[in-house]
């Protein structure tokens, strides 16, 4: 831990009107860590996330990720930047086949241009067929080649969060954000979850950064977990401490004082 | 490849088309009415397909489609007319000045989504014509008198080349990227794609396309007036594209054919024309909500020597 952190949030937030969504977060996170973001409904968890990947700009702090300062870059920028993400309500290109969902994330390490592309040169032949063997040797690695001229609106549930978490790892990131993978999913395909999430940690060597409501998950995964409450960081550490937190116990079940008067 | 046997394939089909009407026309069993009917087709059919690029490809709802094709007319007549260039540079000094007009247009308003960005481009495309009304130059709103130089032969190269650039460029990563912003913009984004360039790049290759259009409709009919290019020839246009189904190429160009072809042998019943042209459009839409091709394409069904051409040639 001695080393320079991948991620470092210093006191970032952003304020809408009169709103201060969320405010003073600070979040440092290492090579290589497996990190959960929970809280309660609204605590402003999402919009963290969408403060790390360029969706909004803070209106104070500063977000520096592999040495360079985040603020202000655009999306598309943050994601060649290094870090990629999965929605809360999936956002695949639902007209597209699987295959094609996870080339359009190959899209910023081809090289041909459009004029190479219009006029068929051999340097489009070879763009395109590098990013279609790629593209189904990480199909292969989800299982989901068999299904690669599927549309994917077509296919279940469980398997486009796959696909979707597939296509987030494509545009290859060293931190990599997932938004409640496990929503929506039965026991069972929360289990293979847990699976998946280990085994691409240590298959491409990545950061990641979780939110997720299933405590069954971020307790049983993460190493280290930070809490949101009302847009504040109200604690951080090792599972252990965060579920005896009396802070963290207040902000999901109630004030024990409180609850023992009435 | 088996993708390049299909490609030329495609190619010389076409090309045997092409020299069946020309050797027609030639031998003078085509009469020119016909023939004029032909060239009209090519014509609307380059515009359906470039419009088609912004909306069926790229999702971007651009409702002033006319404006660049009076871009294209305008300047290519006065490259001739008065410049006297010869008429293919004028072709593309009209197309290259109707992609700069789409970039001027673009940039700003592609900042919009969905009714807004109609509304704007609408406004700008009223603005090109309402210039072109009062330039004194371009003869106001008497029009101005252009010589007939589009033959079969012209309509035909452009449209092979504008079909051909707009497929190649669909099926590239470029085009896969404009595809991905009309499914999910802000998942686009986060895939590292750059939207606001793919977007604009779009508008601009599609206003080229209606700026190529632009020189040869002018070329075919003596006189081009600013009343020829008002909202009214917009919607002509976004019809085609709507009605061959968002996303179809082919969808595109059959539409073009048929609605031509329609509204042509309409003009010898002038009373019931726009009823009968509506009637066709009503039940169309009635029984084919999602166009007459959805986002298929006609090659779909001739097994899979194409990718991702609408989005969707794979699937049920």
């Amino acid at each position: 831990m001695a080393s320079k952190p991948l991620l470092h949030v210093q006191g970032a937030g952003i304020q809408f009107g009169g709103l201060k969504a969320v405010s003073g977060i600070n979040i440092e996170i290492h090579q290589g860590e497996l990190i959960g973001l929970i809280g309660p409904n609204g605590a402003g968890k999402t919009t963290t996330f969408n403060l790390l990947t360029g969706v909004y700009v803070p209106t104070e702090g500063d977000i520096w990720f592999d040495g360079k300062r985040l603020n202000g870059l655009l999306p598309y920028q943050i994601t060649r930047g290094g870090i990629s993400r999965t929605f809360q309500n999936i956002r695949l290109f639902n007209e597209l086949s699987v295959l094609d969902n996870v080339k359009v994330a190959y899209h910023s390490l081809a090289k041909h241009s459009i004029l190479s592309s219009i006029l068929r040169l051999p340097s489009y032949f070879k763009g395109e067929e590098e990013m279609e063997e790629k593209a189904i040797q990480f199909l292969k690695i989800f299982k989901l080649d068999h299904l690669r001229d599927e549309v994917a609106k077509n296919l279940p549930y469980g398997q486009q969060r796959r696909l979707e978490i597939a296509r987030a790892l494509a545009a290859g990131p060293k931190l990599l954000l997932l938004d409640e993978p496990a929503a929506g999913m039965n026991p069972q395909e929360t289990a293979e979850l847990m699976d998946l999430i280990a085994f691409i940690r240590k298959e491409f060597n990545l950061t990641i950064l979780l939110i997720e409501h299933d405590m069954k998950l971020v307790m049983g995964i993460c190493e280290r977990i930070y809490v949101l409450d009302h847009g504040q960081l109200i604690a951080d550490g090792e599972p252990d401490f965060i579920q005896n937190h009396p802070k963290v116990i207040e902000a999901y079940l109630g004030e024990e004082v409180e609850s023992a008067n009435a | 490849m088996k993708k390049a046997k299909g490609f030329w394939l495609s190619i010389i089909l076409s090309l045997v088309v092409y020299g069946v009407v020309q050797f027609l026309i030639n031998s003078g069993s085509l009469n020119p009415f016909y023939a004029n009917t032909l060239i009209f087709i090519a014509i609307n059919i380059i515009l359906a397909v470039s419009l088609h690029l912004v909306i069926g490809i790229t999702g971007q709802f651009s409702i002033g489609h006319a404006g660049f094709l009076a871009v294209g007319a305008y300047i290519s007549a006065i490259c001739t007319m008065k410049l006297e260039f010869p008429f293919i540079a004028a072709l593309i000094v009209g197309g290259v000045v109707a992609a700069v007009a789409g970039l001027m247009v673009g940039i700003p308003s592609l900042r919009l989504k969905g009714d807004y960005l109609a509304i704007a481009t609408l406004g700008f495309a009223e603005i090109i014509r309402i210039v072109f009304l009062n330039i004194d130059y371009v003869g106001g709103a008497a029009g101005m008198q252009v010589s007939h130089l589009t033959d079969w032969t012209y309509a035909f190269i452009c449209l092979l080349i504008t079909i051909l650039v707009i497929v190649n460029f669909t099926n590239s990563r470029h085009g896969r990227a404009c595809i991905a912003i009309r499914e999910n913009e802000i998942a686009a984004d986060a895939m590292g794609i750059n939207t606001t360039y793919y977007k604009v790049a779009a508008f601009a290759l599609g206003s080229f396309f209606a700026g190529i259009a632009g020189g040869l409709y002018a070329h075919n009919f003596y006189i081009i007036q600013p009343t020829n290019f008002g909202f009214l020839k917009s919607f002509d246009i976004l019809i085609f594209v709507v009605l061959g189904g968002l996303g179809s190429l082919s969808g595109a160009v059959i539409s073009a054919i048929l609605l031509t072809i329609v509204s042509t042998f309409l003009q010898d019943y002038p009373e019931t024309r726009m009823i009968i042209y509506s009637l066709v459009l009503v039940i169309v839409m009635l029984y084919r909500p999602q166009g007459l091709m959805g986002t298929k394409e006609i090659t779909d069904y001739f097994g899979k020597w194409t990718n991702a051409k609408g989005g969707n040639s794979y699937g049920k």
